[in-house]
This record gives structure tokens, sequence and C-alpha cells, in this order.
């Protein structure tokens, strides 16, 4: 009889499994939504601008996780995709009077100037036109490998952010874009960030996603088992443009003003540090780290201003928050190699495995494991 | 039938010729051998066939068709695959991936159908699936399915390769040097596994070899390089007793 219920309970717990996945998987987005609808009611301006930050860093850090991570491209050509999908996305959503106040060097041109659209389709065409220049670029430079593909990205990038400054009757050059409508609010960049989240999670465990992986793993043994390398390196890169072009409507239509300085190499950095911290090739650890970087370096603000540490006081030195943030990530970088996750992805068999593992600590009497599942 | 003709290829990196005006023929469902020592241009001769580099002067044909000259995935793609002497798992993959890496060659949906998993797609993916499964159960790899394969034993590592060639659909089979690592079980065993692979899949199989008793025992036809350049072929027994061979094998002797 022991036997018996021994042999079946495998099977149960499978089944039982797979139905409980799907649903806690239901329960914690309506968890979030609920937390969304207070956090959108109840929080003040500040948090709720964070909050955005962290969904909208998560959309860019996926999106050069796919690159860099799944694919194996070194990229650092984020910022100038960004900044094409952020002046797209504010251009198109500004009223005509808006535009006329921000183009008063020289006008606006005249087609641009009549153009307004709404702004989730503002958004897709900013991603558009992120994508299309991403295939441009990708013809010449994913013929590149390694170090050199970086320096290569990081240049086509500069090249972007140049250009914009000198197009002064399309992209108002170096004064760049004010009162820019802030139609970014929590459902967008939450949405959004949810939207890229699944699409890479699909696309990784899709065949192309394999296709992918087997590039970053071996790429002479990826072409020997007929990958057209150059293809699914266009695509992955492709994909992640348009999602760094949506990334980067968001956050122009979240901050209100935007200038080519916005997008210098070191935004690139910024997100690389967030997938580098949460580990190159896993989508949790980007999402967990999009989070942590973007909160860290509000909560690290004090920092700036001036503090007493009891015995001595700290007069105010900007930057000091910058440099403490280095140092956190130095001893990151040190001490967790692969970042937070390494190639590990979240799933709630693990999660729960987890708590369940807390709770089983030794010392208990281990006949009272068999009777627990 | 001829399935693989090579019309003089030679190679030459720099001022080195690596090899010199090799030819072949390969016959459907032929087992063919390249020997030769270190260093003779054997895998160059190899890599010329897969496309990883193109031949400095001469043809390659395949089945009648040209291939001198296409990348590497397209030649994989017309029928022609290779594992590699050292071995190239993706390693941080498991083996089933490994395997399904393979089929992806032959997939028909579009980048958004596999996404959403639209139901050609989830079909296509299935059979592939199901497919590499089947290749796995057929090489004795089945339970290492969800095992990283760098975890595996090196003879399944080997064999693991030999499972995502065959995956691409192959109608010809490069090996290099199969049994590099194995010891004299290992390496019976392997023999054995060739010929039921030729038997199994339709297969015309090349293979680089060292091991003199794999290949004298396996192959219809041996080639022997040395500097690149053809010093003999033959069925085993004629290579065997080359004279030339010996003495590239075995060195000459100044007193003889």
């Amino acid at each position: 009889m022991n036997n018996n219920t021994q042999k079946q309970s495998p099977v149960i717990r499978l089944d039982w499994i797979k139905e409980r996945n799907p649903k806690l998987t239901i329960i914690s987005i309506l968890l979030l939504c609920i937390f969304l609808y207070i956090a959108d009611n109840r929080f003040d301006a500040y948090q709720v601008r964070v909050l955005n930050l962290c969904a909208i860093y998560t959309v860019l850090g996926l999106s050069m996780n796919l690159i860099n991570g799944f694919t194996g491209l070194f990229s650092l050509g984020h910022a100038g995709f960004m900044a094409i999908g952020a002046y797209t996305c504010a251009l198109f959503t500004m009223p005509v009077t808006v535009k006329d106040q921000n183009f008063f060097l020289e006008p606006i041109n005249e087609v641009l100037r009549t153009i307004v659209l709404p702004y989730p389709i503002a958004l897709l065409v900013g991603g558009i036109f992120a994508a299309l220049m991403a295939f441009l670029i990708g013809a010449p430079v994913l013929r590149l490998k390694g170090d050199y593909l970086g320096i290569a990205t990081l240049g086509f990038a500069e090249i972007i952010r140049i250009v914009i400054t000198n197009l002064q009757t399309i992209t108002n050059g170096a004064l760049g874009l004010k009162s820019i409508p802030a139609k970014t609010n929590l459902w967008w960049s939450f949405g959004i960030a949810a939207f890229t989240t699944a699409f890479l999670v699909w696309l990784i465990n899709s065949s192309y996603g394999r296709a992918f992986k087997a590039i970053r793993e071996d790429e002479i043994a990826a072409e020997a088992m007929g990958i057209n390398l150059f293809k699914h390196k266009v695509l992955s890169f492709v994909i992640g443009a348009f999602f760094a072009g949506v990334g980067g409507g968001l956050l122009g239509n979240l901050l209100g003003a935007i200038n080519p300085l916005l997008f210098r190499f070191t935004l690139t950095f910024n997100i690389l540090l967030i997938i580098v911290l949460g580990g190159m090739g896993s989508i949790t650890g980007t999402i967990i780290s999009a989070f942590i970087v973007t909160i860290g370096q509000e909560a690290l603000r004090f920092l700036d201003q001036p503090f007493s540490l009891g015995f001595i006081q700290v007069p105010g030195i900007s930057g000091l928050r910058m440099v403490v943030f280095s140092a956190l990530l130095m001893l990151v970088v040190l001490f967790f190699r692969k970042g937070l996750m390494g190639t590990n992805e979240f799933s709630w068999d693990s999660f729960i495995g987890f708590f369940k593992n807390i709770g089983k600590r030794p010392g208990k009497p281990l006949s009272k494991g068999g009777t627990e599942s | 039938m001829i399935h693989l003709k090579i019309d003089s290829i030679s190679m030459q990196f720099g001022g080195l010729t690596a090899v010199k005006d090799f030819s072949l023929e390969l016959r459907k469902g032929e087992i063919i051998a390249l020997i030769g020592p270190n260093g003779a241009g054997k895998t160059t001769a190899f890599n010329m066939i897969t496309g990883v580099y193109a031949p400095t002067s001469g043809k390659i044909y395949f089945k009648d068709k040209e291939i001198t000259g296409l990348r590497p995935d397209q030649i994989t793609k017309l029928g022609i695959a290779r594992t590699f002497q050292n071995i190239r798992l993706f390693k941080e993959l498991n083996a089933l991936d490994n395997v399904l890496i393979a089929n992806h060659l032959h997939l028909k949906s579009n980048l958004l159908e596999a996404v959403f998993n639209l139901p050609r797609y989830r079909q296509e993916n299935a059979e592939m699936v199901d497919k590499s499964l089947h290749l796995l159960e057929k090489l004795g790899l089945v339970e290492h399915r969800n095992d990283k394969s760098s975890s595996l034993p090196y003879g399944k590592q080997r064999r693991l390769e030999i499972a995502r060639a065959l995956a691409t659909n192959p109608e010809i089979l490069l090996l290099d040097e199969p049994a590099a690592g194995m010891n004299p079980k290992e390496t019976e065993d392997l023999t054995e596994f060739i010929g039921q692979l030729r038997h199994d899949f339709d297969l015309s199989i090349f293979l680089i070899e060292h091991h003199m008793d794999v290949v004298m025992e396996i192959s219809e036809r041996i080639y022997v390089l040395d500097y690149g350049i053809t010093i003999a072929q033959g069925s085993p027994y004629e290579i065997q007793n080359n004279q030339r061979v010996i003495e590239a094998y075995l060195g000459v002797n100044g007193n003889a």
C-alpha cells in the first residue's frame, strides 16, 4: 500500500505542477497590475518616474542582451538606436504649436511639422526606424567580430548622434526638443516591458533563438550545421535595435526633453552594465538588474548632498554617488563573474524549490520528508 | 553514380602550398578514407570541400553541381555534413538542443511564426523534436538529452557530433578523425557504428583517420596525402603494400 502511493506520487505531482504554474503566472500578473494601479494613484511623481525608468531600462537591457548575451555579438551601438527611436517618437507626438515653439532658430521641415501620430503608433514607427538603421549598419558591420565589432558599432552610434546634432530642420540640432508630451505612464512602460519580455522569451526558446545561441557558442560549428551566420546576426541585431528604438521613444516622452548629448556612449555603457550585472544571456537577470541599477542610482543620491557620518561631516560632492556605485559594481564583477543569474532563468519550480529547501534545512528527521509531498 | 567529384583542387596560404592538385571521386554508398602523416593537408582538404576555405584552384562538384566557393551553410544545406577533429559542440547547450540546431536549416516558418508559435511552426517544431529524439535514441544518447553537452564523456561527445551532423539530412558525411582519443574498445565499436550509419542513413562517407585498423577495415578505397600531394590511392590492400606510403609513415632508411 505504502509502496503504491510512492510510485504514483510523482505523476500526480507533475500534473499538479502543470496546472499550478500558469495559475501562478496569471496571479502574479494580476498582482503586478494591482500594484501598478496603486502606484499610479498613490505614489508621488518622483516614485512613479523611477518606476517608469525601471521598466524602460528593462526594455533597453533586454534588447541589448538579445544582441550581446544571446547572439554573442559585442555591439555598443545602443545609444544610437535609442536616439533614433526617441527623436522619431517625440517628433511624431508633439503638436504643431509645440513644434513651432521648439524650432525657433530654423523652421521645422514642413512635412514633419504637420504629421502628428497617436503615441503607440509613434513608438512603433520609432522602433521601425531604429530597426531600419540597424539593417543598413548591419550589412557592413556584422562582418566584423569581437572587439572590432564593438568599436565599429560604437562609431556608428556616434555618427548617428552627430548627424542628429546637425539636422537642424528635422531634429532642432543641439538645442534638442523640449515640451515633449508626457505620454509615457506606468501602463505604457510596464506594458511594453512585459511585451518585450514575452517576445524575447518566446524568441529565445524558438528554433531561431537556438540558432542565435549556436552562433554565440561556436560560429564555425553553427555555420557547418547550415545556419546562415550573416542572416541570423542581422536578424538579432535588427530585433534588438527595434526594441532599443521603442525604449528610446518611451524614455523621450517620459523625460519631456531630449538633446543629442543625452545619447552619448555613456548611455550604452549604463545598459551594458545592467546586462553584465544581471548575467549575459539571462532574461530574468536583466529584469532584476534593471530594477536594482535604476533604483540603486536613485537611492544613492543622498551621497551627492552634504551628510554626516556621525564623527565626520562630508560636504556635498556631486558625483560621489557614481563612485560608490562603481565600487559596488566592481565587487559584483569580482565575486559574481557571471552576473547575478549567469545564463539561468526564473521558473516557478526552482523558485518554490528554493523556499522549500530553506524549510528543509538539516536537523529535521528524514522520515518526515516523505509524508510532506 | 558519382556523389562527390573533386577536380585537382589546390590550396595556398601565402607561399605555402597546403594541398596540391588533389582529386577524388566518391560514389554513392561508398566509404573512403583520407590518410597521411600530421600536417599532410588532410583537414585543409576537408575545409575546402565544406566551404571553410575556397580552393586557390580546382573545382568541386556535388552530384554534377559545382559547389566550389559556396559558403559552409550552403554546402551543408545541399547535403554534405561534417564533424570536427577537435570536437565543436555547442558546449553550454544540452544534447537535444545541439541536435535541434542542426534541424534549423530546413525550417520553413518565418521568425514571427516561430515567436508566436503559430500552427505551421508548432507542427515543424514538433517534428523537429521528434526527429532529434529519434536520432539521439539511435545513437544511444537519449538519456543524456537534457545534459549539458560539455558534461558528456568524450566518446559520447563524438557520437553527439555525429548525431548533430546527421540531423542536417546529409547525403555525404565527412568525419574528421572520428576515432581520435578513443581506446581500442571504443575504436572497435566506432568502426562497426560507421558501417551501420552508412546502411541506416543511406550515406556516402568520407573520413580522415589515423587509426589504421579503422581505416583498413571499413574503407573501400584510401587516398594518401603527404606534404599536400596525393602519393597513393587504392584499396586497403594496395595501400598497405605501397612502398611510398610506408616511407611517408615510417621514414626512409638511408642504409637500405
